[in-house]
């Protein structure tokens, strides 16, 4: 048995194969900013800020029938255990690349011709599963904003890890696990919109890792809309709500 | 950050009559659903790389190039070779393209394509080790997108895996820690090869090599690469569509049986040299 995965089935941080790590969402933490939100993901720590709807500058870049969604994701150079170079790596690129596309299907842009929305996520300390992390706390925040979207964005990653599948794989299962799998989910919609693998997966394992992950997206949900209800309805009975799955 | 064309009219009519056509299961060039455009592989014509590929994939051609040369390893990973893969779109490959450092769009098949390959252990990296922890081969695939008519993530994946089964690098003998080239020349070890197979969803349909007009009508992009155990090892979503978990499912079997199909293909094309 690796190391990753005990005899009875317990992993590395004494979790079990369909728990996630402890998550803590708080909505309207920046002043400045139009919609903000935090993040703790196990050990991540991650803050985001939403600008926008606004005026686009450079002016040429403004759509004329939609609003043009941007997104950054960036790491701070002492969030990790060697100092990264603040300047945006390719992995980073990519990753605010998948991230606008993972939350662009949420928001009704069409109601906001000729502006830009900013989305700033800043990683402040990192852990295994920031994308999702940042994905799920920049949908809060943009809910934060007020900005018109269909449905919320929940992200989480499922994996292989010890020769099993797991759910929501922290930084060391990452490093030394077989498999990881980011998955975002709109919950109402029932619709996918990230998905990334890195690591081998047969086609049942690849179905059992998509239906774990949508699982923790449904858990993951629920938190968010948690943490918007204590801001927006603090007196809501918070028992009352019909829990999905 | 980089932001999307605004759709035009025309663009609107174009995706509406490539609907309709979906719906019978025929497309704007005549193909099924599930069908691929012609594939060329021309290997080896580079004489100063030690592998090289120009592939041709309907209209998109894409080169590789792989350069080997003696590097350290990565401090935590000392009896490991490293693997590189780098890829540009260049300012001639269609009208859209610019000259410049390489967009998100660039950074993103380059990734996907290293993903593909890594995630496979397609290299033996453990065989590129000449001294533990200090000399080790480095594998650099670059990739340069010559003519961009969509699909460029499969194009590319194809030409960097040909050039790497038909790459020949200089064997080193070690003599009192120091290393010496030898004349002769040796294979890269591989272990396996990855097929990638990269679908569109426009409207309800899933379909397989979407061209540049394909792609500018998609809602959705996904590729995927296969091991030759029908593993699946990478996969990328891309596009502001979305996936339901059932076409999810029905797009790894396409993956894995079309992977299988072409994996004798690629072999044998990059084979013929």
């Amino acid at each position: 048995m690796s190391r990753l995965m005990s005899e009875e089935g317990i992993r590395i941080d004494g979790r079990r194969w369909n728990e996630l790590r402890p998550v803590k969402i708080e909505v309207g933490v920046l002043k400045n900013a139009d919609g903000s939100s935090y993040i703790e993901f196990g050990k991540n720590k991650i803050v985001v800020a939403v600008y926008g709807p606004k005026e686009v500058h450079p002016k040429h870049m403004a759509l004329p029938d939609r609003s043009v969604l941007r997104c950054r994701y960036h790491m701070l150079p002492f969030s990790v255990e060697e100092r990264k170079n603040p300047a945006p790596s390719r992995r980073e690129i990519e990753i605010s690349k998948i991230t606008r596309e993972a939350l662009e299907p949420a928001l009704i842009l069409e109601d906001y011709p000729r502006t830009v929305i900013d989305v700033f996520i800043e990683v402040l300390q990192s852990d295994g599963g920031s994308r999702c992390a940042g994905i799920t706390a920049a949908s809060v925040a943009l809910a934060d904003a007020g900005i018109n979207m269909r449905d919320l964005v929940a992200a989480c990653a499922a994996g292989k890890v010890g020769g099993r599948i797991v759910l929501d794989i922290n930084d060391e299962e990452d490093k030394m696990g077989e498999a990881d799998m980011p998955v975002a989910y709109l919950p109402n919609l029932k619709q996918i919109s990230l998905l990334q693998l890195d690591g081998k997966l047969t086609a049942d394992e690849y179905r059992e890792c998509l239906n774990l992950a949508i699982s923790g997206c449904m858990q993951v949900y629920n938190m968010q809309r948690e943490a918007l209800m204590k801001k927006y309805f603090s007196t809501a009975d918070k028992g009352g709500e019909d829990e999905e799955e | 950050m980089s932001v999307k064309k605004t759709t035009t009219i025309v663009e609107q009519l174009r995706r509406a009559q490539m609907s309709e056509l979906l719906a019978m299961n025929k497309r704007l060039d005549g193909r099924g659903l599930r069908d691929y455009r012609e594939l060329r592989i021309d290997v080896g014509l580079i004489k100063k790389a030690n592998g090289s590929a120009l592939v041709s994939l309907g209209n998109t051609q894409v080169i590789a190039g792989i350069k080997v040369e003696v590097d350290e390893p990565f401090p935590d990973m000392p009896d490991k070779g490293l693997f590189i893969c780098n890829a540009e779109v260049l300012p001639l490959a269609s009208p859209y393209a610019e000259p410049g450092p390489p967009d998100e769009d660039a950074i993103e098949l380059a990734r996907v394509v290293d993903r593909g390959i890594r995630e496979s252990e397609m290299i033996a990296l453990d065989k590129l080790v000449i001294i533990s922890g200090k000399k080790v081969y480095a594998v650099f695939a670059d990739v340069s997108v010559l003519n961009s008519d969509g699909n460029l993530f499969d194009a590319t994946s194809y030409a960097v895996v040909a050039a790497l089964l038909t790459a020949r690098i200089p064997k080193y003998d070690v003599q009192n820690e120091m290393l010496v080239k030898s004349e002769e020349t040796i294979p890269l070890p591989i272990n396996t090869i990855p097929i990638s197979v990269t679908m569109a969803k426009i409207g309800d349909s899933i379909i397989v090599d979407p061209t540049a007009e394909e792609e500018a009508c998609m809602d959705a992009r996904i590729t995927m690469a296969t091991d030759e155990h029908g593993r699946i090892c990478a996969i990328q979503k891309g596009g502001s569509g979305t996936f339901s978990p059932e076409q999810l499912t029905e797009i790894a079997n396409i993956a894995i049986s079309i992977g299988k199909e072409r994996r004798e293909k690629i072999s044998n094309l990059a084979a013929r040299e």
